[in-house]
This record gives C-alpha cells, structure tokens and sequence, in this order.
C-alpha cells in the first residue's frame, strides 16, 4: 500500500515532468482548438440526436395535416362506420380497422404459445451444442423480408389451406354452436384467418427472441434452489421463470402486436382486400388499415379519398405507437429490476 | 394417480408441447426456404440480369434488370444518408445522454420508431415529399428507406459503444486526450465491428422493403436511373408480378424473392460472423 503510494508519485513526477518539458510550447494552442472541437462535436451529435424526436413530430403533423379534410369531415364517426365507397365519397374505416384488430388477434392466439414453447425449449432443454444454431435460425425467420411471406402465403399455402384445413375446421369446429360462428362460409383460402396465420408465423421469431433473452434473466440461483427442492423443469418453468420475467415478457408480445398491426405485405396478399363484410366467419376475404392502403392509395384521386386513407395511417400509427410505447415501457421495467435484484 | 404421477405427467406433456413448438417453428422457416429455392432457382437465368420487366403479355419473357439496379441505387443510397446521421445520435446517446432528458426521450422514441408501421413512413414521406414536389421519385423512395435505416443504426451503435469499458475511456482521458477525440479516435475505433453490424442489418432490412416505396418510388416498367422520376426496385416489382395472373410474371416473381431472400440471408450471416469474430 504505501509502497505504491510511495512508488506512483515518484514516478509520476519523472513521467509528468519529462513530458512538460516538451509539452508547454504547443499545449495552449492544443486546448483552445480542442475544447472549440468538444463543443462542436457535442452540439453535432445531440442535433443529430433530435431527428429522432423531429421524425416523430413530422409525421404526427404531416399526417395530421394531409389528412385534415377528411378528419373534418367524418369526425369521430369515421371510426365506426362501415361505409367505404369512394364514388360516392363515404368513408368509414371499420372494415379496415375490425381487420386489423382480428388478423392480430388470431397471429397472438397462435403465436404466444408458440413462441413461450420455442423460448422454453431453447432456454431449458435443448441440448447446448444444439442452442445456438436453432435460435440463430429463429432469428433468421425474422429477418426474411414480409413480401416473401406474402407472397409464398398467397401462391403456396392459400390452395393447401383451402383444400385441406378449411373444410377440416368446417367440419370440426363449424358445429360447435357459438364458435362454429367464426368457421363457417365456403373455404376459398384467402380470408382473415389465412391473414392472421402468416402473420403468427412471421411474429413469432420476435416474441420467441424476446422471451428467450428475458427468461435467461432469471438469476441461476434462483432456478437451482427450485431444482433443488425436487422441482420439474416444468414447474421450475411456470412457477419461477415466469412470474420472474412476467414483465418483460409481456412486453415481448406487445413488441410482436405492434409487428402484426403494422405489417402491410404479408397481409395484402392473402387478406382478400374487399370492403364488404357479411357474417363473422374468418373464413370471409376483408381488408386491413395497412391491406387498404397499399391497395387503395396508388389509384386514390387526390382529395377526400387521399385524405381518408391518409387518416387510416393516422389511426394505425397511434394504436401501434400506444402498443409499441406500452411494451417499451414493460421491458425497461424488466431491465431496471434486473439491476436491482442482482 | 397420485401427486408425483401427475407432476411428472405434466412436465413431460408440457416439455413434449415445447419441442413441438420448436418444431413448428422450425418447419415454417424449412418449408418457406424451400418453397423459394425451388420456384426460384427454376426462374434464374441471364435474361433476369439483362432484360427488362415486361410489358403485359410480352411474347418474349423479361428480366428484372432495371429492378434490380434500382433496388441496389436507393438501398445504397439510403445507407449512405441514413448511416451517417444514425452513428451519430447513437454516439450522443451513449457518450453524452445517459441521463439526460433529451437522450432518454430520444432512446424511448427511437426504440419506438425501429419498429413503427414501415407503410406509415411511406405515407409521411408522400405527405412532405411526394405531395409538394408532384409526383412519385427515386429520391422519395430513397428518403423513405434512410428513415427506416436511421432507428437501427441509432441503437446498435448505442449497444456497441456501451460495451466499450469505461477502463479504456479513462486511460484515454488520462493522456490528455479531449473527448471528442476520445470518441473518434478510441470509442468508435474499438466498437467498429459491431456498428458495421448494425448497418449490415439496416441493409437487410431495407432491403425487402416494400411497402414505404409503394407510395414514393413506385415503380417503373423502363431502364432509368434519373431519381426525379419513378424508379424501378424489386420489392415493388415482385408485389406487382405476383399478383398477377400472368405465369410468366410470377415465375419472374420468384425469381426475385429467391434474389431478395438469398441477399438477406447472406447479409445476416455475414452480420453474425463479423460480430462473432469481433467477441
């Protein structure tokens, strides 16, 4: 201890004093242009830093703006009425809305088990050689561009859906009397359920990513003592790992709805895209926000048509900012107690 | 049954469940990569490189030429804009805003933005861009991906300088350094793999892009490589192509998504591999 304290100064001094020797000449011009570089290189960055914030208020205004006409005047209405008839100029998005919101949920029906099984298994009880290429594989599901599933949803798996599961779930689960409801209709592949499942298929690398990363969290310890007390891998699972990660996640899946609500391409193509809806079955073609703009707009005549869709956009980025903030939220509240308990 | 009959039942029912779901994962992933490599290895050809998109019921089948110089021009030049304005707001984030209010708005915002609606970017650009210069255009289009760009490069960035130790900055420091040389020349230096990282993953993001060009690039059936004008990209083209009842067009179809998916692909691999190696 005081030999370090002894030895530091007496070599410093030596250090310091050589280098002054040479140093003094050049160093005040150094520190001006230097400390002029600090603060333009700071101020650089944190402009920088607010393109962020501007690109989030340019297009809530813009959109804002763009889409006036139309918010003026259908008002609140627009949002339930069925109506979409741009001859006749008389908007109202509930179709694309209500096919949004039942495309989405069906992907997290089918997804968030999925995933939770996919998280599991590569957390607990995949071999560890095994480990790393199947999540690497899962997050190359994710990164396969939208338009491919689309497209290999609409020309591949629509006829096969069609042909085989529709009349299966026709004929199983048509009869059930309240949920039969929702499988009834001739079987032409392309629909809302079609729509929902290429969607699960595409958000379930994310959530499964997600969930991976938060149950590997969970402390070893806390996994072991529940082991050790004669625990299955099972209830280790449900009765430790979860309601340890429960937060984050939560917000796995919040990150996989707000992929779902957002997702225009693989959508599109097997949605159906008609504004007519009539009965419940998930069987029937419809449309969603994201189907009828990437339909619609292109061909749009400027005016209220633009404007309408323009609001759709509006709608579908607030709900999916509120999702994408929520989950954004929960996981921060997960990574904020991982510091506390550790 | 009794209790310890019951609890190893479940834990093998539900241990059995988690493989399947592996397993379903895993055969979507099998069957779709099939799929396109079947359909679209039958569809290569020179032409694809050479000709251009066809007309409807051309006699002779096209290429995907003008897509595919298209795609690579405003994917190149959105990383181009976009990569640059994104290092450094992550380099704000991480060396100055730990804790200020404008970084960790900007932190929450950007995180938000990374996987906002890419079809609520195209609508934005065409409110600002399209809609006041008075038609679709490659530059549109190339401002709509740099938007989609700037979110990713902003958080690897910040992930990769935090994984700098703070050891490093200090020594730094302690030779006199300024902190902006710091940051140039030490910082940015030791966490170079992990943002070209990054902006190897916004290229493969934007890459497939399809929906923010639907509204400011479009599409274009000709050779041009004016950016004021509609220009030409694959993942538009491919929309158009197999939507239509044209055999021909789809086949030209798979042909591009075989290309886009063994792009994206690759470029994730070679992601992974130079992070792998930068640990």
């Amino acid at each position: 201890m005081s030999m370090t304290a002894d030895a530091m100064p007496g070599l410093a001094p030596g250090e310091e004093s050589g280098k002054m020797a040479v140093m003094p000449p050049q160093k005040p011009a150094k520190t001006g242009s230097s400390s002029l570089g600090d603060a333009v290189f700071f101020n650089i960055t944190r402009a920088f830093a607010l393109i962020a914030l501007l690109m989030l208020a340019g297009i809530i205004v813009s959109l804002v703006y763009a889409a006036w006409p139309s918010i003026q005047k259908y008002g609140l209405p627009f949002i339930w009425t069925s109506d979409w008839n741009p001859p006749a100029e008389k908007f109202g998005a509930l179709i694309p809305i209500y096919g949004t919101i039942v495309t989405s949920i069906i992907a997290l029906v089918i997804a968030v088990p999925v995933s939770f099984g996919i998280a599991l298994f590569l957390t607990e009880l995949s071999p560890a050689w095994l480990r790393r290429p199947l999540g690497t594989a899962i997050e190359l599901l994710a990164g396969i561009p939208s338009i491919v599933y689309g497209m290999w949803g609409l020309l591949v798996f629509a006829p096969i859906f069609s042909t085989y599961v529709q009349p299966f779930l026709g004929s199983t689960l048509g009869n059930l009397p309240v949920v039969g409801r929702l499988f009834a209709g001739p079987p032409i592949g392309i629909g809302l359920l079609c729509a929902g499942i290429i969607l699960a298929i595409m958000i379930i690398p994310f959530i499964a990513s997600v969930m991976r990363d938060v149950f590997e969290v969970t402390p070893a310890m806390l996994k072991e003592s529940a082991y050790g007390v004669g625990a299955t891998t099972w209830e280790v699972v449900w009765n430790v790992v979860l309601p340890y990660t429960r937060v984050g996640a939560i917000g796995g899946v919040m990150l996989g709805l707000g992929r779902a609500l957002g997702e225009t391409m693989a959508v599109t193509f097997v949605i159906g895209n008609t504004n007519f809806l009539s009965s419940a079955s998930l069987f029937e073609p419809g449309n969603s926000i994201t189907s009828a703009l990437a339909n619609e707009f292109g061909e749009a005549s400027p005016g209220l048509h633009t404007a309408a869709l323009i609001e759709l956009g509006l709608i579908l980025f607030v709900i999916t900012f509120v999702v994408l903030a929520f989950s954004k939220l929960l996981l921060m509240r997960l990574a904020k107690g991982e510091g506390s308990k550790s | 049954m009794n209790l310890h009959q019951r609890r190893y039942l479940t834990n093998r029912v539900a241990l059995a469940l988690s493989l399947s779901a592996m397993a379903f994962g895993i055969f979507w992933l099998m069957w779709i990569l099939w799929t396109v490599l079947d359909l679209g290895i039958a569809g290569l050809s020179l032409d694809l490189f050479t000709k251009m998109t066809p007309p409807p019921g051309a006699s002779e089948p096209g290429g995907l030429a003008n897509a595919i110089a298209g795609s690579a021009i405003m994917v190149g030049l959105a990383t181009a804009i976009g990569t640059p304005i994104g290092i450094l707001s992550g380099v704000y984030l991480a060396e100055y805003g730990q804790s200020t209010w404008l970084g960790n708005v900007t932190r929450f915002i950007n995180d938000v933005l990374l996987s906002a609606p890419s079809i609520v970017i195209g609508l934005f650009i065409y409110a600002v861009y399209v809609a006041q210069v008075g038609g679709f255009s490659g530059w549109a289009g190339v401002i709509a991906l740099a938007l989609i760009v700037i979110p990713v490069v902003v958080r690897t960035t910040e992930n990769m300088l935090l994984l700098v130790p703070n050891s490093l900055r200090e020594a730094v420091y302690a030779l006199g350094a300024r902190k902006w040389e710091v940051i140039l020349k030490v910082t940015i230096r030791a966490s170079k793999a992990g943002i070209v990282t990054g902006i190897l993953l916004a290229v493969a993001r934007i890459a497939g892009e399809t929906a923010p060009l639907l509204f400011t690039s479009l599409s274009n059936q000709f050779w041009s490589l004016n950016l004021n004008e509609p220009m030409a990209n694959l993942p538009v083209t491919i929309f158009k192509f197999a939507m239509s009842p044209f055999t021909d067009w789809q086949q030209l179809a798979w042909a591009g998504v075989f290309l886009i998916t063994l792009g994206v692909l690759a470029i994730n691999v070679a992601a992974r591999v130079l992070f792998q190696e930068k640990r």
